[in-house]
């Protein structure tokens, strides 16, 4: 009992001790130029219906916020595997609204669950189409109105995993699949945070679909780090 | 059961057939120039219900199309097993109820290779897809021929036909290489990725576009479309310029072969018409192509294009079955005629 006792606050001490050598990563990514004009969705008129008056929906390929901001980018840390959480990880949710996946990009770890789910009072399909050369599974699901969630796992690391409607040819949502937990997508206004990264060097890699990739090499402390990356407008 | 080779009402139908065939090859290239192949994950039931009692609220999207292309197939398969039948219990031609039986085994085919294109998400099936579809359409138009009146008739008349054996030849190998750019361009269309050259009548601004890795992730990055297809590569690229390389090469040759025909079928009006029609129709696909291009591939240019891509495979292979015809017809009628048949005395049709 005694003894017990004794390794279960060794490790705990442990424990608190990766914690306090672990930050935060903080950073913006900003977009250098103009973003080309977005295009109208050339939505059907179901899905034309389920849209807020006068609003017309529009491609989502350049998300711009304030001070140039650049939304949708994938942050993660190169050259690390192995350290997934799997199953264990937190689902994420996607919505189908309004005939558009939400979220359009988000960031994943192999083998945790992504839940889809059917806001819309129409019939969805819900096919990831995921690039061949991995165990990656491609799949073409049913998903009625006000029907179960669908989940999808993917035991492989991969940029992008398309998820499309077949129903709906112009939805489109982008999961990135790492097979560790330091990764994030910037939000509306380009910013982003990773959190519990070890201390320690790494290089620090943003992503995004049209306007490229740029990396950094970084020093994470216990006080964590912070990173500001520029892309250009393509 | 009497057989002959007069049933005018089973020409009519294979006629009819053969125009449904046309329209379902049209129904089909709509599917994949919306992207909606698979719209209906399931096959041949439709999310779950008899694909004969799927309810039409549920016709949303992408499956109006794909739905409608499976239930106009059904009937096209219907169609052809009337004829089938019909052949076998009244032609005395053995190799004609030969045909119709294989034109069963065609469709059968062909609405089990869409079906397993769904089934096993293989996007490569919709190209034998693509190509059994137009010779299906082929063999249902000879079919059509030769249950035909001018079919029976074409031996008791006088002909005046004289073209060389070269010019016959010409007209039959530009026939296939019509066939040849419909695979192209199944190819192209079955990358689902878009349009890999969005300008004409130059590539990128060149007569022949770089395809190294760094432009093509460049030009990648830069497309920003509603659809999002799959990314331009190296290959759909060259596959592209190739399809626009074999179209000039088909306007000048069908523009030949036309010409020669039409000289040479001075006596024949309605082949002549077959031949001033082909000639109209390979000049009125290019303007479809240089459309389709310009205005970066919208769904219905880009439909209509492979309806009369079909049409002008169509028109050299009845072209090339009447030349055929006429050389041996010539060599058997009083006025002789110097030309020798391209396929020899013998009589494969008779």
């Amino acid at each position: 009992m005694k003894m017990k006792l004794q390794i279960g606050s060794l490790l705990a001490v442990a424990c608190a001790l990766q914690t306090v050598s672990a930050g935060d990563i903080t950073g913006k990514v900003t977009l250098n130029g103009a973003a080309p004009a977005e295009k109208p969705l050339p939505m059907d008129p179901t899905c034309g219906k389920l849209q807020a008056a006068g609003e017309k929906p529009m491609t989502s390929f350049y998300v711009v916020g304030a001070d140039h901001g650049l939304g949708d980018v994938v942050v993660y840390l190169k050259d690390i595997s192995g350290k997934s959480a799997g199953a264990s990880a937190k689902p994420l949710m996607v919505d189908q609204k309004g005939c558009v996946y939400e979220p359009y990009v988000a960031t994943v770890q192999t083998g945790q669950t992504i839940t889809v789910s059917n806001s819309d009072p129409v019939l969805h399909n819900v096919h990831p189409t995921p690039r061949p050369g991995t165990r990656n599974k491609e799949a073409n699901k049913a998903q009625l109105p006000k029907s179960p969630t669908l989940d999808f796992v993917f035991p492989d690391a991969e940029m992008f995993l398309r998820f499309k409607c077949d129903v709906h040819p112009w939805m489109f949502a982008y999961m990135s699949v790492f097979d560790h937990p330091y990764h994030a997508t910037t939000d509306k206004d380009g910013n982003f945070k990773i959190l519990g990264v070890p201390a320690g060097e790494y290089t620090l890699v943003v992503d995004h679909r049209k306007a490229g990739t740029a990396e950094k090499v970084i020093e994470v402390t216990t006080g964590g780090a912070k990173a500001d990356f520029a892309l250009d407008a393509k | 059961m009497k057989r002959s080779s007069n049933n005018p009402w089973l020409c009519r139908f294979t006629w009819f057939t053969a125009l449904c065939t046309w329209l379902l090859i049209g129904l089909g290239g709509l599917v994949t120039s919306k992207g909606v192949g698979m719209s209906v994950p399931d096959w041949p039931t439709t999310y779950g219900y008899n694909m004969f009692l799927f309810p039409i609220h549920m016709w949303d999207g992408g499956i109006f199309y794909e739905h409608s292309h499976r239930l106009f197939a059904s009937f096209v398969g219907l169609l052809t097993t009337v004829i089938a039948v019909w052949v076998q219990s009244k032609e005395d031609r053995r190799w004609l109820r030969v045909l119709g039986w294989a034109a069963f085994v065609g469709v059968v085919l062909q609405g089990v290779l869409g079906g397993l294109r769904v089934r096993l998400s293989l996007d490569g099936l919709g190209i034998p897809h693509a190509a059994l579809a137009q010779l299906f359409l082929c063999l249902l138009v000879f079919m059509g021929v030769v249950t035909s009146r001018w079919w029976e008739r074409r031996w008791s008349e006088k002909w005046s036909f004289s073209m060389s054996p070269s010019a016959q030849r010409l007209v039959l190998l530009t026939t296939v290489l019509i066939f040849v750019q419909l695979l192209i361009a199944a190819g192209m269309r079955h990358q689902h990725a878009g349009l890999a050259v969005p300008d004409f009548p130059l590539a990128y601004g060149k007569i022949y576009p770089p395809t190294d890795a760094t432009f093509v992730e460049e030009i990648n990055r830069k497309r920003m479309h509603p659809m999002d297809f799959n990314e331009i590569t190296a290959f759909q690229i060259h596959l592209h310029m190739l399809h626009r390389f074999v179209a000039y090469a088909l306007l000048v040759l069908i523009t030949v072969a036309a010409l020669k025909l039409h000289k040479a079928l001075a006596d024949q009006p309605l082949a002549r018409r077959v031949a001033t029609g082909w000639l109209i129709l390979i000049w009125v696909q290019a303007g479809m192509g240089i459309v389709t291009v310009l205005k970066n591939k919208p769904a219905d240019i880009a439909t209509l294009h492979v309806m009369t891509g079909a049409l002008t495979l169509l028109a050299g292979f009845v072209l090339s079955v009447l030349v055929q015809q006429f050389s041996v017809a010539t060599q058997k009628s009083v006025v002789q005629s110097p030309a020798r048949p391209i396929f020899g005395p013998n009589k494969p049709f008779s």
